[in-house]
């Protein structure tokens, strides 16, 4: 079999996998968040941290709970990693450098798992484990409650309550998170990823010499690194490392560990909006994307463009023979269109175009499908633009899902699209005038100005891989992309949530013949457009002299 | 039971039956001189002589005080000030002067839109000035009355009008009537009558008294009259920004933030290529960039509706009604000149058995020409239409001796003498002429009553007619009376059922009566026997389910639901409690208005988001332009972007820039007259606009960009 049908065919597996948990999983998390009843386990949990999970949150209470759960969390993090010295379970590594503490607690916690870290040099089982591993649950839960808040605003009507932030923290990593996470673990574990908390070992090479090889509780750390869309590799090679990613199957069923909730959540979103087929219409717009872009990628990837590409049957250059250029392709454009951030080869390595493909797809804003969570509240606000100048040119005052789209709602979606361009921008901008940060780059030209370009890129839309090449641990990139992860999370949570207030205190608007309709392939197309346009016009001159000079000049 | 409606009872809400002059009947279709091509809303005028009047108004509103109102044109004012400094500063740098001379353009283009809009208005204000003359009023001051100039009037003051005499100030006739000419404000030369008490009485200062005498009871205070705030709106100077056009503006400001990032953090990254760039290329790209099209254009397409508004002669007191009327889901008609003609007209004779119909219409036009009312006259002309019955004159017939129809006998008719022998025709009430018959001791024939209930259930009004002669007293038939409605008012509604407007039809007369008629208008849903109380509660049951609602009004009782409507267009007759509570007053006083209205709130949003679409779009290709000419130098590779294959990297920028400035003046006469509208469907409506302006910005430039850099590389020395 010729390896792109191979990938072609892997493709075609994974949308099977998918369509098959679509129903399902979408349903069953709809059920999750309107649910009037409590687990038990879930009760003792409301009883320990004195949450009610019965009170309605206004917008402002909501964001409340949000963010002041971050903040302790970060705290908490940062703690455990500066203690790391003197906690048992460390393996006897020392404790981490307070930038770089930081950086990571800030990562872990806006979901966005960027690592300045050699994770098997760096951090012990407790850390890794205690502090690492519940922040993937964690945080993925938080960005499920804003969407879920976001989607009762539109689902509500003359009130302005938002739900229970507290319930859907707890539910959604009760009921969601772990629960499939603990299936996918035990899943690796058959396909031979490692789950123990054994020591270090020291291994003798082929070639002479010796290496270390950790143990960990590694396969329960990849299924929820995946599957709340995280990142964060137990080893620093990440999902290329076979104690990680040990097979092709195991590949696979990553990625659909990494699409399954951002995909399905859709069909939450149109049962609880009282219409599937309006999930429908936000799903294809993400399978489109999503579908094109994979192509893209194959495309760049197998193309020969040279002799060296001839040889190898394509740009192997950093990509896992066990994988191949189709599996490479598809985990790494499925990883940076969801903020997941896991790599299973060295984007670095991929041609210029299939670098600013894997730019372009953390730059939509993770949105197609992006991150659990996140990636539906992303694409609302889309939405919402895209029904904003669609409306109007059908002659109404803009309505989506029956809300109105007027000044208020308006003022907060184009505040929302404006935080992460900044982000990404200013920060790549101020590093390229700066001699210290322009010391980190390893290579010059078009790839060096790309490697600062997407290390902020994945850092704003927290996604979390990194381009490779740029050494990102120094006191520069620990701090400001901390900074820009912990913008680029929370400030969009803040207008997510405020247009959620302002939608719930609406009276419906009924639909008419007149009203623009949302639940048609038209909108689809329309929503990819606005998205594509938007994107691609904020970023297109810093591309051009990143990616499209590398790939144009071939 | 309708049988019992007599002839001439005023209907319901028409007004008419005064019987007074000239009388300009309030529903009726009048002429008037800026009537639409067939009632669709089509294009305003547009003379591109009115760009170079408004030119001097353009420069004037370079002041940044002026343009910091709108964010995208004032970045371009600041780009503008910018690349002259520096042009000056390198006086020997072509480039430089042809950029700033081409921003320059590009904000005189955005004022001299909005000049243009505003000129349109300017002119209309001019001609109500003069209607504005200072008045000389004769107050009463207890049995006497004074001479004051017409500003120093309080509400509450009476003054007297005669004719010849201009009416000092807004008010109500508080005694007496006179007929007026209101050619000032209405441009309609026919006068109309004004009279105290009824929903006629309100009158309108600066308007002129033609006959008769009217005392007059102040209602507004200077300054805030009918006529100061009519130049106010036409003039733009009391137009704030609507709530959908606020919105816009915050999105285009957005927009115009995330370019200028992209372009300022542009100059680190091009310093790291290796390819700093100058300032003015910097500011030209970022000038592209920012959605100057739609920035430009936006206040004069907000003018422009209102003003398209004005053409038709409505006036809208605020641009949140006109937007409104674009949102419309219920529209409340009067049935009376709205959807029927003004008045009953006799549609059908129908002669009881043994009789045929030319005599029965013989008799009927016989007994018909001594009732002046409109439905006797309808009699009449049927008569004629159908059996060719000539119309007799009444001193014609000699010997013959007229009844007039009375309201206490409910019928007309005529005795003639002819040949000796007396015949007497009776046309009147189904009750009164079956008593008229019966105490003849004539006969009823049976076939009658059917003939009757059978109109009657069809929402007709019967009307009978029987002669006495030598074979005694009998009924020869009966007159179909209906209601009859406008033509084309069944496609008109068609059209906004697929516009997603529901037709609710507002009427006086029985559910029977108004079933009929609304199934034939092809309403759907009417309200019979309606009270101020039921429209009231109607609007509130809609607009309960989030629909907005638009209705008409005229009588003081219909104020309160003019003001819960979120249109309230109220008419121009009307008392000036109504005027008060719409917020729309339509001068022509035509109901049948309220649809083109609403098209036109759609027509203001579809510019809005068409232009802006464009404005948008049109990037992609100057990215194309301009990115390669920035950097090729340095990445070779990039010069594949130059898919247009401009000439040099200097006409590459410059053409783009021209491309922008010009596109907005060869978008003014659209902005003016709003995109073309037509009643479709949502989607086919949005396929239609996004194909248009989407797909045609992101073409459009490609052609247009290409076309300038030809011409520019023709310049010796440049290209």
């Amino acid at each position: 079999m010729s390896p792109v049908l191979a990938g072609v065919l892997q493709l075609l597996a994974l949308m099977v996998a998918l369509a098959l948990a679509y129903r399902p999983l979408g349903d069953y998390m709809a059920g999750v968040y309107s649910s009037p009843k409590h687990l038990r386990v879930e009760r003792w949990i409301y009883r320990a941290v004195g949450a009610n999970p019965a009170t309605e949150m206004r917008w402002p209470a909501y964001l409340r709970g949000v963010l002041g759960f971050s903040l302790v969390s970060v705290l908490f993090l940062y703690l455990l990693q500066r203690v790391q010295g003197s906690l048992p379970g460390s393996l006897g590594f020392a404790s981490v450098d307070p930038d770089q503490a930081f950086n990571t607690a800030a990562s872990f916690v806006a979901n966005t798992n960027w690592q300045s870290y050699y994770g098997e040099q760096a951090m012990g089982h407790v850390v890794q484990t205690g502090g690492l591993a519940v922040q993937n649950f964690l945080s993925a839960a938080v960005g499920l409650a804003v969407a879920v808040a976001l989607v009762r605003g539109f689902a509500r009507h003359r009130t302005g309550e938002l739900g229970n932030f507290w319930a859907d923290l707890v539910r959604g990593t009760v009921r969601i998170l772990l629960p499939v996470a603990v299936v996918g673990a035990v899943l690796l574990v058959a396909c031979g990823a490692i789950q123990n908390f054994a020591g270090i070992h020291e291994v003798g090479q082929f070639m002479g010499g010796s290496q270390q090889w950790n143990g960990g509780a590694v396969a329960s750390q990849e299924a929820i690194k995946e599957l709340g869309t995280n990142g964060g590799g137990y080893f620093n090679a990440n999902s290329a490392h076979p104690f990680e990613n040990p097979n092709g199957l195991s590949n696979l069923l990553e990625i659909f560990l990494i699409l399954v909730i951002p995909l399905s959540i859709t069909r939450t979103f149109g049962r609880m909006v009282g219409s599937v087929r309006q999930g429908y219409a936000i799903l294809a717009a993400m399978v489109g994307i999503w579908v094109v872009f994979t192509a893209l990628m194959m495309w760049t990837e197998f193309r020969h463009g040279g002799p060296a590409f001839d040889l190898a049957g394509g740009a192997t250059e950093g990509k896992e023979t066990r994988f191949g250029i189709g599996a490479s392709s598809i985990f790494s454009v499925a990883t940076t269109l969801t903020s997941t951030g896991a790599v299973n080869s060295f984007l670095s390595s991929y041609t210029g175009f299939g670098g600013g493909i894997a730019m372009l797809g953390m730059q939509l804003g993770e949105i197609a499908p992006g991150g659990v969570g996140s990636g539906l509240y992303g694409i609302l606000i889309m939405a919402v633009i895209a029904v904003f100048l669609a409306g109007l040119m059908v002659g109404r005052t803009p309505e989506y899902l029956g809300k109105k789209i007027g000044t208020r709602e308006i003022k907060f979606a184009a505040c929302y699209i404006l935080i992460t361009p900044a982000l990404v921008l200013c920060f790549t901008a101020v590093s390229m005038v700066m001699d210290t940060p322009l010391n980190s780059l390893t290579n010059s030209g078009a790839h060096g100005f790309s490697e600062v370009l997407y290390a902020y890129t994945s850092g704003a839309n927290n996604n979390g891989s990194a381009f490779a090449g740029l050494n990102a641990d120094t006191q520069w990139y620990n701090t400001t992309i901390g900074i820009a992860m912990l913008l680029g999370r929370f400030l969009p949570m803040v207008f997510v949530l405020a247009l959620a207030g302002s939608l719930a205190e609406q009276k419906p608007v009924p639909m008419t013949a007149g009203t623009l309709r949302t639940d048609k392939p038209l909108f689809s197309g329309l929503l990819v457009g606005t998205i594509m346009i938007v994107a691609g016009l904020t970023y297109f001159p810093a591309l051009a002299l990143g990616p499209l000079a590398e790939g144009l000049a071939s | 039971m309708s049988t019992s409606t007599s002839t001439s009872a005023p209907d319901p809400g028409s007004g008419s039956g005064s019987g007074l002059g000239p009388s300009r009947a309030p529903h009726s279709d009048v002429p008037t001189s800026h009537r639409p091509e067939d009632g669709r809303v089509g294009g305003g005028l547009f003379d591109p002589r009115q760009l170079l009047k408004s030119f001097p108004d353009a420069l004037r509103k370079l002041d940044p005080r002026v343009m910091v109102k709108s964010p995208v044109m004032f970045v371009v004012e600041i780009g503008s000030v910018l690349t002259t400094a520096l042009a000056i500063s390198d006086p020997g740098d072509w480039f430089g002067w042809a950029i700033t001379a081409w921003l320059w353009l590009t904000t005189i283009f955005a004022n001299l839109a909005e000049a243009v809009a505003e000129g349109r208005g300017k002119a209309q204000a001019d001609t109500l000035r003069k209607a504005k003359t200072d008045t000389v009023a004769r107050r009463v001051v207890g049995r006497g009355e004074e001479r004051v100039p017409g500003t120093e009037l309080r509400i509450g003051d009476l003054v007297v009008c005669e004719a010849g005499d201009i009416i000092p100030g807004d008010g109500d006739v508080a005694e007496g009537v006179a007929s007026v000419d209101e050619s000032a404000i209405t441009g309609e030369s026919a006068p109309v009558i004004r009279e105290s008490g009824g929903d006629r009485s309100a009158v309108t200062g600066g308007t002129k008294v033609l006959s008769d005498r009217i005392v007059v009871k102040i209602t507004t205070k200077p300054g805030e009259t009918f006529i100061d705030r009519m130049i106010a709106l036409v003039e733009g100077a009391a137009r704030q920004k609507t709530p959908n056009e606020i919105a816009l503006n915050i999105l285009l400001a957005s927009l115009t933030i995330v370019f200028l990032l992209a372009v300022v953090t542009l100059q680190p990254f091009a310093i790291y290529a290796g390819a700093e760039q100058s300032m003015i290329v910097l500011t030209a790209l970022l000038v592209c960039l920012i959605p100057t099209t739609i920035g430009a254009l936006l206040s004069a397409i907000g003018i422009a509706g209102m003003d398209r508004l004005v053409q038709r002669n409505v006036l809208a007191m605020s641009g949140r009604a006109v937007e409104a009327a674009g949102d419309v889901s219920t529209l409340l008609l009067d049935k009376t000149g709205t959807i029927t003609l003004g008045n009953r007209q006799a549609a059908a004779f129908l002669p009881v058995e043994g009789v045929t119909a030319v005599d029965l219409a013989d008799a009927a036009q016989l007994s018909s020409l001594a009732d002046e009312t409109p439905e006797g006259r309808s009699v009449v002309v049927l008569a004629k239409q159908t059996y060719d019955l000539r119309e007799r004159a009444q001193g014609e017939l000699t010997g013959a001796q007229w009844v007039p129809f009375t309201a206490q006998t409910r019928m007309s008719g005529v005795d003639i003498v002819e040949n000796g022998a007396a015949r007497k025709i009776r046309k009147g009430a189904a009750g009164s002429v079956v008593a008229w018959v019966t105490e003849r001791g004539g006969r009823v024939a049976p076939d009658a009553h059917t003939l009757t209930d059978r109109i009657s259930q069809e929402g007709g009004t019967p009307l009978l007619v029987a002669v006495e002669d030598g074979a005694g007293a009998r009924v020869l038939g009966v007159i179909h009376l209906k209601d009859v409605v406008k033509e084309g008012m069944r496609e008109r509604f068609e059209e906004l059922r697929r516009m997603g407007i529901k037709t609710v039809m507002i009427t006086g007369d029985n559910p029977l009566t108004a079933r009929a008629i609304a199934e034939e208008a092809g309403v759907d849903d009417f309200l019979a026997e309606a009270t101020p109380e039921d429209k009231m509660a109607l609007i509130r049951r809609e607009q309960a389910g989030g629909k907005l609602v638009a209705m008409t009004g005229d009588g003081t009782n219909d104020a309160p639901a003019l003001a819960q409507a979120d249109v309230g267009v109220a008419m121009n007759t009307g008392t000036s409690a109504a005027k008060e509570a719409g917020n729309m007053v339509d001068l022509d006083s035509n109901p049948t208005k309220l649809i083109e209205i609403v098209e036109i709130g759609k027509q203001l949003l579809i510019t809005r988001g068409a232009l802006t679409t464009f404005s948008i779009a049109n990037d992609v290709a100057k990215y194309f332009a301009i990115i390669p000419a920035m950097f090729a130098v340095v990445h070779p590779g990039l010069d594949k972007l130059n898919i247009m294959n401009l000439s040099s990297p200097e006409s590459a920028i410059l053409s783009a820039v021209i491309f922008n400035a010009l596109i907005i003046v060869a978008l003014v006469p659209l902005a003016l007259r709003g995109v073309r509208y037509r009643p479709m469907s949502a989607d086919r409506m949005l396929r239609r606009n996004l194909g248009l302006y989407g797909l045609g910005g992101l073409i459009a430039p490609f052609a247009g960009i290409k076309i300038i850099d030809l011409l520019i590389s023709l310049i010796p020395g440049i290209g």
